[in-house]
């Protein structure tokens, strides 16, 4: 393992910290008062759209993976119409979940798809960039030693931070401090970024710590 | 001795249970109250004391005020009139205080700082405390005697404007009422402006004789933006023009009538510096109490100064105003300012009645009254009084009448104020002796389990409990000794009562002995654990690497449910917590059966010969195109697919499947029963099947559950159990129908509704005789030990009494839940524990949250409110106090208890020997793990905001959750007993 693909993977990952910075800071040149909290739905839909968009140039120009040998352009179309496939797919597993772990099922349907799709954006996405629709892949990178690169293992630890934030921040919503944050699915969608960008910080430095102890099958 | 791990964790949760009784008999203060029942309303006051012969003065003195206004501004501190906001934006009313016809107070309220308890104190003079929630059973009706009854007994007209919680506590007492909602915290213009906007057409009226308006806006704009915010200073101005307002067409009256007006200014409590309140600081308790009447005229030059005064006092004052006796439970002084200027005789006739009245309730509370510096400093004062009235009856005119006057005034000034200080202080003192004793022994039986666990798990399932060492006998008699000693210590030098020093020499010589064994018993524990660290290191050692992801959430689970028993909003929507924890334990679950089955092993055999395959495909790749490429993959996948059919496909899918039925399952049962507090205005589908049109739904629903319950049950019970079974469920169905809440298809509505007695006792014979035979198998398998299977047989039967016990006494809307419990007990046992092979302590655990969330899916809550009465009446013509505290705790607790019975089937069928004592002690330990925290914690918080509405109940489920854990860990022994008999 070279430091300089560690350091790619920082700055791919900084690159997308930033992304998610900008969602927040630019709209409000463009809409007067512009809040997170007030107008969330906007911003669910401005950061899930830059996140996917920073996802998709980096991997594009980084290329961690490289073991594709076909590059006609049906296999390539095919390829992409599996991955939006697969990314609804992800959203609509994502909505039911989130139905059964309690979310109103007939009221702020909107919100809670919203949700669905930017949790999908910053776990389904990046699995789909690195990995393709290929389900196999995924099983083998989030079991038990299973990854193969630094990217996987980095995937691994913003798939798990991003469902941590999102599953801890629950737990303002039954307290009474009414702050208008506290309501269904800010608190959440705040976790999920939160927990996507610690993941995306600490990925990196993990990676680096113990770069000895990490061995791969490939190298 | 060896003593088996399910006996030992029987004979602890006994024991925690005598502990925790005694930190609740210590934690609840006995409360001061009047022992006159509401019925005395006529009761004739005292008359006047006159020293050898009967006053000719028997009736209440008259009114002093013909009209009073009461406006109470909710979160009004008294630095907002006093201060300089008072300066700046309340000028008439800061005119008033300083210039006008007033008197000004700064009363003192109690905590809890909100606003329900404090428009008891204001109306009752009395403080509320928990033990009234219990009285009352949480309804918001005010019961006890309180001036607006008093003013309505006496025919005075009351108009209410404002916060609806009076409309709640003071009902039907309104001739013209308008309630304002004080949920949304938002709004503080509307709330206000409904309520003035009637001021212009009452204050023209003048057929009213009380006019209570309750201001919630400046409260809303404290919660938003806090006290320095330049919203207060907008709402202050606004409450000043009102105040004006009134006073203004109050005097211009006052000049038509003989008796003066009252306009009452206060505050039910303040606001702390962030706007919030609830607590006891200084901003919080702090609030004004300004009195403005014409008869307060000022002298020139008479400067007044606001007096600190309790918020009880009010009632007094009032009642003496309006003349009217005062409430009963009232511990408030009358406010002496106002009567000032009346005549020495009134002034004394006024007192007197207010320190006879807190006189008698010394007397009712506390038996050593006559100690009470206050009482003897009343009788000497009613003494005095007696001899004044003598005299001025003599028409003596000397200095001499004068001088006694002003000194009997003085002795029952100062007996007002002892008097009230000793009944505020018997309330508000906690039994710290006795909390410290119940605490103790329930945190040492804790550290027991905690010390044995690891000897328990890891290890065989039995202890070893050396009693008879001569170390740990001397060790007994000297903790016994000194406990003793320390017994008696406090008890002869404590004032206040305590309840263990009440108690007999020979009971609390009992609880010295537990306290001391369990003192000797954790020494034990903890020097075989220093012996064997060795050992453990070892166990450590393969215990982290046996730690699966479900291991952790249960552990993870437990330790944050425990932790977030500390936050009051955590208590009151505990439910959430269950929810939460069960959904995402139904998917870490899905997480481990998919990973199971598509990953497998990777030591398998099978992916060695993928890997031989692919070489050979490998080999035979440079004779080939590149397009068949893909060959060798999809030969995998043929490969994978028959692999999968050789498990058995049918079996595959529904084991995958089976985690997200159990989640689809428990997202139906939380909408059927709305519960807690943030969602209790949302509607749910149990008030919609209960409302009387829809009765043929409610009907369909209740048949259809008792089917599926009978399919789910039937499958394992004899043929004489399932005959009993379809009876018994076919006996419920018939009870709910006598009683009118289902109604048979061919039934018309005007059949007569009966009690469904007969019916109830019908479907309790099928019980009895279903446990009877249950009961029957039990003993013969423990009589002839080889039979395994009646055992199971047996214990089955007894779960189906209790379903079908459950089945009764839950209401029809309710059966869903109970149906749904064992249709998921079925799902959990057939394709998920069985296939998984998890062992006893993770099923012990999974059961546990289980039975909590079905607790909660039945509609109950940490709110005594929720507790579910009638169950109680189940089959009974007369209350029967026995039958209906263990049915109404049967029914409370169904959930809890079903999943316990469920677990002892399950393990006993597995054919483990230890399992089952394992599993009683692991269930045993995450019991006691809450209900010892909370203890702490209550014990810590007792001053809290919300330690009487919200951690006090709790409590309560806590103690009762406790017994009936002691009761279920019986059951595990009784049931392991027969096992090891059988061995």
């Amino acid at each position: 393992m070279k430091d300089t693909d560690i350091k790619r993977l920082l700055y791919t990952n900084l690159l997308c910290v930033f992304s998610i910075f900008l969602s927040i800071f630019i709209p409000s040149f463009f809409v007067d008062n512009f809040s997170v909290l007030e107008a969330h739905l906007t911003w669910l839909c401005i950061c899930s759209a830059s996140v996917t968009t920073v996802n998709l140039l980096s991997y594009l120009v980084v290329k961690p993976n490289v073991s594709s040998k076909r590059s006609s352009l049906s296999h390539k179309v095919t390829r992409a119409l599996k991955c939006c496939v697969c990314f609804l797919m992800s959203c609509f597993l994502l909505h039911i979940i989130f139905v059964l772990y309690g979310a109103p099922l007939i009221e702020l349907v909107l919100e809670t798809f919203l949700f669905a799709v930017v949790l999908s954006t910053f776990t389904t996405v990046p699995c789909l960039c690195l990995l393709g629709p290929n389900l196999k892949a995924w099983l083998r990178v989030f079991s038990r030693n299973g990854v193969t690169s630094i990217w996987e293992n980095s995937l691994q630890i913003t798939t798990i931070s991003s469902f941590t934030g999102a599953w801890l921040g629950a737990f303002p919503i039954p307290l009474d401090w009414e702050r208008p944050w506290q309501v269904w699915p800010i608190s959440c969608t705040l976790g999920a970024t939160f927990g996507y960008v610690a993941g995306l910080v600490i990925s990196p430095l993990w990676i680096y710590w113990n770069r000895k102890q990490l061995t791969y099958k490939n190298n | 001795m060896r003593l088996g791990s399910g006996a030992f964790a029987a004979s602890c949760v006994a024991i925690e249970v005598i502990g925790v009784a005694i930190f609740i008999r210590g934690f609840f203060p006995a409360p001061v109250r009047s022992s006159a029942r509401p019925e005395h309303d006529a009761e004739t006051p005292a008359p006047e004391p006159v020293a050898g012969v009967r006053s000719n003065w028997t009736k209440l003195p008259p009114p002093l005020f013909s009209k009073v206004v009461i406006v109470l501004i909710d979160a009004l501190r008294d630095d907002f009139v006093f201060g300089s906001k008072g300066v700046k934006y309340m000028p008439y009313t800061t005119y008033l205080v300083e210039k006008g016809a007033s008197h000004s107070f700064v009363a003192e309220a109690k905590p809890p700082t909100v606003t329900m308890p404090r428009i008891k104190a204001l109306m009752t003079g009395s403080l509320p405390g928990f033990v009234d929630v219990i009285r009352n059973l949480n309804s918001p009706v005010l019961l006890e005697d309180n001036v607006l009854r008093q003013a309505k007994a006496a025919g005075k007209r009351i108009i209410f404007y404002g916060d609806e919680t009076w409309v709640k506590l003071f009902p039907k007492h309104f001739v013209e009422y308008d309630g304002t909602t004080s949920f949304f915290v938002s709004d503080y213009i509307e709330v206000d402006k409904n309520v003035t906007r009637h001021l212009d057409k009452v204050l023209k009226r003048g057929d009213w004789d009380v006019l209570i308006l309750h201001y919630l806006g400046l409260d809303h704009i404290g919660h938003i933006s806090g006290p320095n915010s330049p919203l207060i200073g907008h709402k202050l101005s606004e409450m000043d023009s009102v105040l004006m307002k009134i006073h203004t067409s109050l005097l211009s009256k006052d000049r038509e009538t003989l008796l003066p007006s009252l306009l009452v200014l206060c505050g039910d409590h303040g606001m702390s510096e962030t706007g919030s309140h609830g607590a006891s600081s200084t901003e919080e308790v702090s609030t004004p109490l300004l009195l403005i009447s014409s008869a307060f005229e000022r002298k020139p030059g008479d400067i007044r100064h606001p007096k600190h005064v309790q918020q009880t006092d009010l009632a007094a004052t009032l009642a003496i105003g309006l003349g009217l006796p005062i409430p009963k439970d009232s511990v408030g002084s009358l406010l002496f300012p106002v009567i000032e200027g009346k005549p020495m005789r009134e002034q004394l006739r006024f007192l007197h009645l207010n320190t006879l009245q807190l006189s008698k309730l010394l007397q009712e509370n506390v038996p050593s009254y006559e100690k009470d510096p206050g009482f003897e400093q009343f009788k000497m004062a009613e003494k005095l009084h007696g001899n004044w009235v003598k005299l001025h009856l003599e028409e003596n005119h000397s200095d001499i009448l004068l001088g006694l006057g002003t000194k009997v005034l003085r002795h029952y000034l100062g007996a007002l104020k002892t008097l009230s200080l000793s009944l505020s202080t018997q309330v508000a003192q906690y039994d710290m002796y006795s909390m410290a004793v119940g605490t103790l022994i329930v945190l040492e039986v804790l550290a027991l389990f905690l010390l044995s666990t690891p000897h328990v798990l890891c290890r065989k399932a039995e202890l070893d409990v050396p009693l008879l060492s001569p170390v740990f006998s001397l060790l007994f008699y000297l903790v016994f000794l000194v406990l003793s000693a320390i017994h008696v210590l406090v008890c002869t030098s404590s004032e206040s009562s305590c309840y263990l020093c009440s108690l007999s020499w020979l009971a609390v010589g009992a609880v010295m002995l537990l306290v001391s064994a369990l003192f000797c018993a954790i020494l034990s524990a903890l020097i075989r654990m220093v012996i064997d660290s060795t050992l453990l290191k070892k166990n450590a050692a393969d215990a982290s690497s046996g730690w699966s992801e479900v291991n952790l959430l249960l552990l993870l689970g437990t330790v944050g449910h425990v932790l977030s028993l500390g936050a009051s909003s955590f208590v009151e929507e505990e439910h959430q917590t269950w929810y939460f924890l069960i959904n995402t334990l139904c998917l870490a679950l899905s997480q481990e059966t998919c990973r199971s089955y598509f990953l497998g092993d990777e030591c398998e055999p099978q992916r060695h010969s993928h890997v031989e395959q692919q070489c050979v495909n490998l080999l035979a790749c440079p004779l080939q195109d590149s397009t068949s490429y893909n060959t060798p993959e999809s030969g995998t996948a043929g490969k994978r697919v028959s692999l999968l059919e050789a498990q058995g496909s049918c079996k595959w899918w529904t084991v995958l499947a089976s985690p997200w039925l159990v989640l689809l399952c428990c997202r139906l049962l939380r909408s059927l029963n709305q519960t807690g507090v943030q969602g209790a205005h949302r509607p749910d589908f149990s008030h919609w099947l209960t409302s009387s049109d829809h009765k043929v739904q409610l009907s369909g629903l209740a048949a259809l559950s008792l089917v599926v319950i009978f399919m789910l049950v039937q499958r394992r019970c004899s043929l004489v159990s399932k005959v009993a079974l379809a009876l018994g469920l076919l006996g419920v169905f018939c009870y709910r129908a006598a009683i009118g809440i289902v109604q048979f298809p061919w039934q018309s509505d005007n059949k007569g509704i009966s009690k469904g007695i007969i019916e109830a006792r019908f479907v309790y014979v099928f019980v009895l005789g279903i446990l009877f035979t249950g009961t029957k198998d039990l003993l013969k398998a423990q009589v002839i030990a080889t039979d395994f299977k009646t055992k199971t047989v047996g214990l089955w039967e007894m779960h189906s009494g209790l379903v079908l016990l459950a089945a009764l006494l839950l209401r029809p809307h309710n059966l869903p839940v109970l149906a749904f419990s064992l249709l998921i007990q079925t799902v959990m046992t057939k394709f998920i524990w069985k296939p998984l092979r998890h062992d006893a302590a993770e099923i012990t655990v999974m059961h546990y949250w289980f039975g909590q969330a079905f607790f909660y899916f039945q509609g109950n809550s940490n709110n005594i409110a929720t507790i579910d009465i009638s169950a109680g009446f189940v089959g009974l013509d007369t209350y029967m106090e026995v039958p209906a505290t263990f049915l109404t705790v049967f029914g409370t607790y169904v959930g809890p208890v079903l999943w316990a019975s469920h677990l002892v089937y399950f393990l006993s069928s597995e054919g483990n020997n230890s399992a089952l004592s394992r599993s009683c002690f692991c269930y045993a330990l995450i019991c006691s793990v809450p209900v010892a925290t909370y203890i702490v914690l209550v014990t810590s918080l007792r001053y809290h905001l919300f330690i009487w509405s919200v951690f006090s109940p709790k409590l309560l489920y806590e103690g009762m959750h406790l017994l009936i854990t002691a009761a279920i860990c019986a059951v595990f022994t009784a049931t392991n007993q027969t096992r090891h008999r059988r061995a």
